[in-house]
């Protein structure tokens, strides 16, 4: 064979202009995301698409159940085909967002204020969206879906996270979040606990120490300073032990407690639904304590490309029918109060014309003492100052819960 | 043109090698190292406090160094890296002892017929479906599945479970370098040591584990590293955190985060690459 | 080399011991697969094939399935085409650096999948600011693939004479004759291989496919990381595992007869010759 010794210049400067090219991309790569930062003036045409981002359970159009279609009526209205994506977490509806793939989110509260900020999504023109005068009053306007008294969307509904446990296994029906959070109580069920894998949940053991352990003096379970955060993350820590699986997929904590596998834990009122309807041995409550819980908003892209469509959703979630499919289907109180007359409650999924009563729609009895999701920041809010812990803290701390 | 071309080329021995490498070595350092190289750039980055978007900067005087600080001040992060370090190693050592026996008749004692059978059994699983053998590990180990129902009862303690799965899946990886480096043993030798007086498991000391041995470290290279990154075992089998699942829990809320963590089995696979070379591993890759 | 019968026997204990441990999972997900009951239980009540009809009219799982199929063979053919180049130069030639290549060229795979990942996750979505798509998985997945060809074609290489291209050469053709009659043919079934091999390797990966897929594509292994706790899908999941796990074994095998002698799987003693001293 010839001895073909090529100079070693030729492959150094090779080397040297890939890194170069490297170099140039880096420099020159990536632009920022240009915001539109202004509101629809008035709707045109629909563009014939519509990309969502939703919660489980909030937008079926048939495939799940046939008879729980809310989205087939508004293709053929409005001629926007609907392709939704489910996020099993806030984190991952904000990832989605940023993306600047998708038309609109149903954001809960700990997602909104992190969207607006990032200028992500845009305000609402609500005059543009006739439904949006029946919503409850207090949706409007609130601390997570405005700004300034701009709204930067429109309310879905709202909830509680839930207890749910196995009526066969466990006895007697829990009353407390002590049969997760309390050591002796949960150590019954050992290897079968579960807990929300999100570290939104430190706010749940903040409600927990809130009820239990006054002298924290813990007054808001999203305004936690390092003291109160670090007594959260014991008590989370001495969970672990009997955590058998934290869920982040709602499919996964589902099939969980179908199996066995899983007893006792928090959950959202849709999987309770879900188990029951299957036939499952399942209870659910919300404790003494209260509860967390959310209120999700539909917002619309900086980068929406079918604004239009976006806007015409807009009014067709907010409509007393779907409203009322929605609730009944997924366990909330509806946003909107013309939904909760019995004529659509009666037409629901799960018809029952109490419905609005038992989820508590206007908010009298427990909605408005429940502690929706919301993102915690530096600023507490009161007294203390600048010196609570932000989410980043939380994510942090949820890694070491977890361990 | 293809004798103009070939004109252009000829007696140009460095200008041939580098058109037919210009493709790959390309693709690789540009697209590949560049890659490497910009996470490495993004573990300087930090997040704006309340949008938790990335504040990228190009400037090197503005890189923060808080990323690291948290992964090595924080106990946590050294803990579920040394427990990763720890099942690599495990897993490694594991999948070793199994590989020997089958990788031995394979070589040495099999008929070619029967060699050629068992060769197809092991590489036949190699690349079918990693996910799908861990959701099956999954159901046998779930309350109701088989190891329930055999009374054997599935482990529920989450290292030995996660152990046992990887075990599993990367045996494969360790058997066939085994097979090939003890093939290459040499008969003759054996004979030899035999005819010297060695009992065979003399033989087995002296002679075959030292001359395997290279081949051990080229199959640890993938038991290592597969297990260094994995987080879909841990995910689906166990409750607790390994490297791979800090960096897939952290990489949409906190890219420089999980980009700094992901530095650490950069750091150890390079080590570990660069021993396994030392220890002429990379001839049986 | 004598051993005691006793030894022996033990041997083959072991061989099939192993054999078992390696494959009684897969036969236990081919049993779930034609089980009548919707959950995991053991041991199945009864059997039915109703499962396979519904997981080809799935249309999550069907799509996931073409999907993988096309990134996969897009994927094969970039990396078949860099891939030999790279062992053409690293055969065929001396030149500085050449050891580096090797190593260059196995740092995809052997790095950890997640690092890959992130690392092209990072470049695209924020250096580049472009949208994941089935291009970026493309790219991330014939980066990985190119050692698998690189490996077969340089084991290939070794064991073949360059003299045939010499003589070539010597009889007036020029280099891409060479390439195309003499090269090519020798080159030929390990170059196949490899690309079975890479095929498979695409088919099968999930983790560099998580960092690099946009977020409405989905391969079949992606279809499953997301549907495998499905309850109402549960059956249909068993019966995709099943699939995948036979599927993949295909050009495993096939690639396997094509490369017998060589033991060329995930490439045998390439990077000792680059080391050997020019």
């Amino acid at each position: 064979m010839r001895r073909l010794t090529a100079r070693p210049e030729r492959l150094a400067w090779l080397v040297v202009s890939a890194l170069a090219s490297v170099v140039f991309a880096v420099g020159c790569g990536g632009g920022d995301d240009d915001n539109g930062g202004e509101a629809l003036s008035q709707i045109g045409e629909g563009e014939g698409e519509l990309n969502l981002i939703a919660w489980a359970g909030y937008v079926e159009d048939g495939s799940t159940d046939p008879k729980v279609d809310w989205v087939s009526d508004f293709e053929k209205e409005t001629g926007c085909k609907v392709n939704v994506k489910v996020g099993n977490t806030s984190d991952e509806m904000v990832q989605l967002m940023r993306t600047g793939q998708y038309d609109g989110v149903s954001a809960s509260g700990d997602a909104t204020l992190r969207l607006i900020e990032g200028g992500d999504v845009d305000p609402v023109n609500t005059d543009l969206v006739p439904n949006y005068e029946d919503v409850f009053d207090g949706l409007k306007e609130q601390p997570y879906n405005s700004v300034d008294g701009q709204m930067y969307g429109i309310p879905h509904g709202r909830g509680a996270n839930l207890l749910m446990w196995n009526t066969d296994e466990v006895q007697p029906d829990p009353d407390s979040w002590s049969v997760v959070f309390d050591p002796q109580e949960s150590s019954k069920y050992a290897g079968h606990v579960t807990a929300y894998d999100n570290p939104i949940y430190i706010a749940d053991a903040g409600l927990y120490l809130m009820k239990h352990n006054p002298d924290l003096g813990i007054t808001n379970p999203y305004e936690l300073d390092e003291g109160q955060l670090d007594a959260a993350v014991d008590l989370l820590k001495d969970q672990n032990a009997n955590i058998g699986e934290y869920w982040a997929d709602y499919t996964k904590e589902i099939s969980a407690f179908a199996n066995g596998d899983t007893l006792v834990g928090t959950t959202w009122p849709y999987q309770y639904l879900t188990l029951q309807a299957d036939g499952e041995p399942v209870g659910q409550t919300i404790p003494e304590e209260g509860s967390t819980g959310w209120s999700d908003t539909w917002m619309i892209s900086s980068e929406a490309e079918h604004p239009n469509c976006m806007y015409l959703w807009f009014n067709h979630i907010l409509e007393p029918q779907v409203q009322a499919d929605v609730a009944e289907w997924f366990g909330e109180a509806p946003a909107n109060s013309v939904a909760c007359e019995p004529k659509y409650l009666k037409n629901g999924p799960f018809p029952d014309v109490n419905h609005c009563e038992k989820y508590d729609a206007a908010g009298e009895e427990y909605l408005d003492d429940l502690f929706y999701w919301t993102t915690p920041v530096s600023d507490c809010g009161d007294d203390r100052g600048d010196v609570c812990t932000t989410y980043d803290d939380w994510v942090q701390a949820w890694t070491e819960v977890k361990g | 043109m293809g004798r103009r071309l070939a004109g252009l080329f000829h007696g140009r021995p460095g200008l041939q090698v580098g058109g037919l490498l210009a493709g790959p070595v390309g693709w690789l350092v540009v697209g590949y190292l560049g890659s490497l190289a910009i996470l490495l750039l993004t573990s300087f980055w930090t997040l704006g406090e309340l949008s938790g978007e990335i504040e990228k900067t190009y400037n090197p005087a503005n890189f923060s160094l808080d990323n690291f600080k948290q992964i090595a001040e924080e106990p946590v992060y050294r803990s579920i890296a040394g427990r990763t370090i720890l099942i690599a190693a495990l897993v490694t050592v594991t999948d070793a002892i199994l590989a020997f026996p089958i990788a031995f008749y394979m070589a040495k004692v099999a008929s070619p017929r029967t060699r050629s059978v068992l060769v197809v059994s092991v590489l036949l699983p190699l690349w079918s479906g990693y996910l799908v053998k861990v959701y099956t590990w999954r159901t046998i180990m779930s309350g109701g599945g088989v190891l329930s129902w055999a009374g054997v009862g599935a482990p529920t303690d989450d290292m030995v479970r996660v152990w046992l799965v990887m075990t599993y899946l990367w045996l494969p990886y360790m058997i066939i370098p085994i097979y090939a480096g003890l093939e290459r043993i040499s008969d003759s030798l054996l004979s030899a040591s035999e005819d010297l007086g060695g009992h065979p498991r003399t033989t087995f000391r002296r002679v075959i584990v030292p001359l395997v041995f290279p081949a051990v470290v080229a199959g640890s290279i993938f038991t290592f590293s597969l297990t260094l990154g994995d987080f879909i075992t841990p995910l689906l089998v166990s409750k607790t955190q390994f490297i791979g699942n800090v960096v897939y829990s952290n990489f949409s809320n906190d890219l420089p985060l999980a980009a700094a963590f992901s530095t650490v089995p950069v750091v150890v696979m390079v080590v570990y690459l660069l021993v396994a070379r030392r220890l002429g591993a990379f001839e049986h890759l | 080399m004598r051993m005691s019968t006793r030894t022996t026997y033990l041997l083959r204990a072991g061989v099939a011991l192993t054999l078992a441990f390696i494959y009684i999972p897969l036969i236990v997900i081919g049993i779930y697969a034609f089980s009548s009951a919707t959950t995991l239980k053991w041991p199945p009540p009864g059997f039915t094939l109703e499962w396979f009809g519904k997981a080809f009219d799935n249309p999550g799982a069907r799509d996931a399935f073409l999907t993988s199929i096309k990134v996969g063979l897009i994927a094969t053919l970039l990396a078949l085409v860099l891939g030999t180049l790279a062992s053409l130069a690293v055969a065929r030639h001396r030149f500085f650096g050449r050891e580096t290549i090797s190593f260059l060229v196995i740092l995809p795979i052997a790095l950890p999948g997640i690092v890959t990942g992130i690392a092209l996750n990072s470049t695209f979505s924020q250096v580049l600011g472009i949208d994941l798509s089935l291009f970026t998985v493309v790219v991330a997945h014939a980066t990985f693939c190119i050692v698998v060809v690189y490996n077969n074609a340089v084991a290939r290489l070794r064991r073949t004479s360059a003299s045939f291209e010499e003589a070539s050469a010597d009889l007036g053709a020029d280099p891409w004759q060479t390439f195309r009659r003499v090269t090519v043919p020798t080159m030929r079934t390990a170059l196949v291989a490899g690309a079975l091999l890479a095929f498979a390797l695409s088919f099968d990966e999930i983790i560099v496919t998580t960092f690099t897929i946009a977020a409405g594509d989905q391969t079949l292994p992606i279809w499953f990381f997301t549907n495998f706790a499905r309850p109402a899908n549960l059956p249909i999941v068993n019966v995709v595992a099943l699939v995948v796990i036979l599927v993949s074994m295909i050009p495993v095998y096939l690639a396997h007869r094509l490369t017998r002698d060589e033991g060329a799987v995930v490439g045998r003693a390439p990077v000792a010759e680059a080391t050997a001293a020019p």
